[in-house]
């Protein structure tokens, strides 16, 4: 899977749980500072991460994921 | 201090229809919300009759608004954003602004779905939402958040008289000073198998499957138990001084409460009505007015078979010859029992009824029940007089609590 697709599935996945629109999730963008994304919904997100790409974000790891890209990379180099 | 309050928005979304119009336009035709369950999700249940939201949540509002919030959630927002739109959305200081929003039974349907989640897929997926969904305070916390409301966020809970004991703190937080905009009621959302199967198991249901829109029928000499809903009403309290000074359009003036407790039975009213007379007495007392005033009732009347009656004699005994004037509705005929919204719901109507001076009939009431001596409306709505008149509406919950609220017209 290319990190456009997971760039992708990401998108959609905050447009499910934080209604924000997939095109607004970038790779530069903060999850808290530029799309509203706050903690409940940051665990949902992580949730939803795991189920799609079969992957695992430890709680450890959550905290290091500040930008999309940052999710992106992760999620791209563990699965 | 204490202020006159008056209501200043409407809002509900109930198995009658999805706003505060169609509501009152199906109440008025007597056209019942109640209907059989046929998805195979209530299959082998004892009861499988209720009134389900006319609208559902999930064609009006956003996806992950859906997601965030317990169904009971759901409608009380839906009902808050018609409300504070029929209240001309006004601009007040957050710090005077407050919510008092009730609910029966609160997430419950949120809580088992997370239990089946647990057991089938570990804790490790459970959703992080899962506590604001089930407590009780969420509607009032999702509709404070919404109004960015500082007066207070309140939830009291009664059982099935909570929408009305909303509507009462909400009008006391007013009168004392504490907030000049108070946006009250009830919401319930917990059709679900458990909870059918748990009234059922109480006798409390009806079991009319063969003809689920004459289930409910209070006053009636066959009735035989209540149909569980779903919905929320909720009301826009104002003080009077507010509303005048920014043109408010005015429904109805909040006239008082009264309440009592019946400390008799966990689930059983007491026979002789002794709390519903002592929560009517004080209501009136509350409101400054006399039996004389009183020119028109919404009865709590479930269609149970101790209920109704006892409410009933209650009625007459409270206000004597007066009860010969004031006709007689009771919402839930047609609605079911929206639990902890079935108060504000049946204020709703009562203000309305004021407002337009017509009473709803009550469906389904074939032969009146034994005992009971009270002018119901049945058939065709009822006009009511002009002039200068007054009504109460009555809601009592398991644990006995008994409360009534009383509105004049503006």
């Amino acid at each position: 899977m290319s990190q456009e697709d997971v760039l992708a599935g990401l998108a959609a996945i905050v447009n499910e749980v934080a209604g924000i629109p997939a095109e607004s999730v970038q790779m530069e963008k903060s999850f808290v500072d530029d799309l509203d994304v706050d903690s409940l919904s940051m665990v949902e997100v992580v949730m939803a991460c795991e189920d799609k790409f079969g992957v695992t974000i430890p709680d450890t790891e959550v905290k290091n994921l500040n930008t999309v890209a940052d999710a992106v990379n992760y999620i791209t180099a563990n699965k | 201090m204490s202020r006159t309050v008056v209501v200043t928005g409407l809002g509900a979304t109930t198995p009658l229809g999805g706003d505060v119009a169609s509501t009152w336009e199906s109440l008025l035709a007597a056209r019942s919300g109640v209907r059989l369950l046929h998805e195979p999700f209530y299959a082998n249940l004892p009861v499988r009759i209720a009134a389900t939201a006319a609208v559902d949540p999930s064609e009006v509002l956003e996806k992950h608004e859906i997601r965030r919030m317990d169904r009971s959630q759901q409608l009380a927002l839906i009902a808050s954003r018609e409300a504070w739109a029929d209240a001309g959305a006004p601009v007040v200081d957050p710090e005077r602004l407050g919510v008092a929003v009730a609910t029966g039974v609160g997430g419950a349907i949120s809580l088992m779905e997370q239990y089946d989640i647990l057991k089938e897929r570990g804790p490790s997926r459970v959703s992080p939402m899962t506590v604001p969904m089930l407590m009780p305070n969420g509607p009032a916390a999702v509709v404070g958040l919404e109004l960015g409301a500082m007066a207070g966020v309140h939830t009291p809970v009664s059982a099935c008289a909570s929408g009305a004991e909303a509507i009462g703190y909400g009008a006391e937080m007013i009168r004392t000073g504490r907030a000049d905009i108070v946006v009250c009621g009830g919401t319930e959302g917990c059709i679900h198998p458990l909870t059918l199967a748990s009234f059922a198991a109480m006798r409390a249901l009806s079991s009319r499957h063969d003809d689920p829109t004459a289930a409910s029928r209070p006053f009636d000499a066959n009735r035989d138990g209540f149909v569980m809903a779903e919905g929320a009403a909720l009301v826009v309290l104002e003080s009077e001084e507010h509303a005048k000074a920014r043109g408010a359009k005015i429904y109805a003036i909040y006239g008082g409460q009264g309440l009592a407790a019946d400390a008799h039975h966990i689930a059983q009213p007491e026979p002789e009505g002794r709390g519903v007379m002592l929560a009517m007495n004080r209501a009136l007392k509350d409101a400054d007015l006399s039996t004389s005033d009183i020119f028109h009732i919404n009865a709590h009347a479930t269609s149970t078979p101790a209920g109704d009656v006892a409410e009933a004699k209650a009625i007459r005994t409270v206000l004597g010859a007066d009860a010969d004037h004031a006709p007689v509705t009771a919402v839930k005929s047609v609605a079911g029992h929206l639990l902890g919204g079935a108060g504000s719901l049946a204020a709703i109507a009562s203000i309305l009824a004021l407002k337009h001076r017509i009473v709803p009939p009550v469906a389904n009431l074939d032969n009146l029940a034994e005992g009971v001596d009270i002018d119901i409306v049945t058939g065709t709505p009822r006009a009511l007089p002009a002039g200068d008149i007054a009504a109460i509406s009555n809601s009592f919950g398991f644990g006995g609590h008994d409360v009534v609220l009383a509105f004049r017209n503006a």
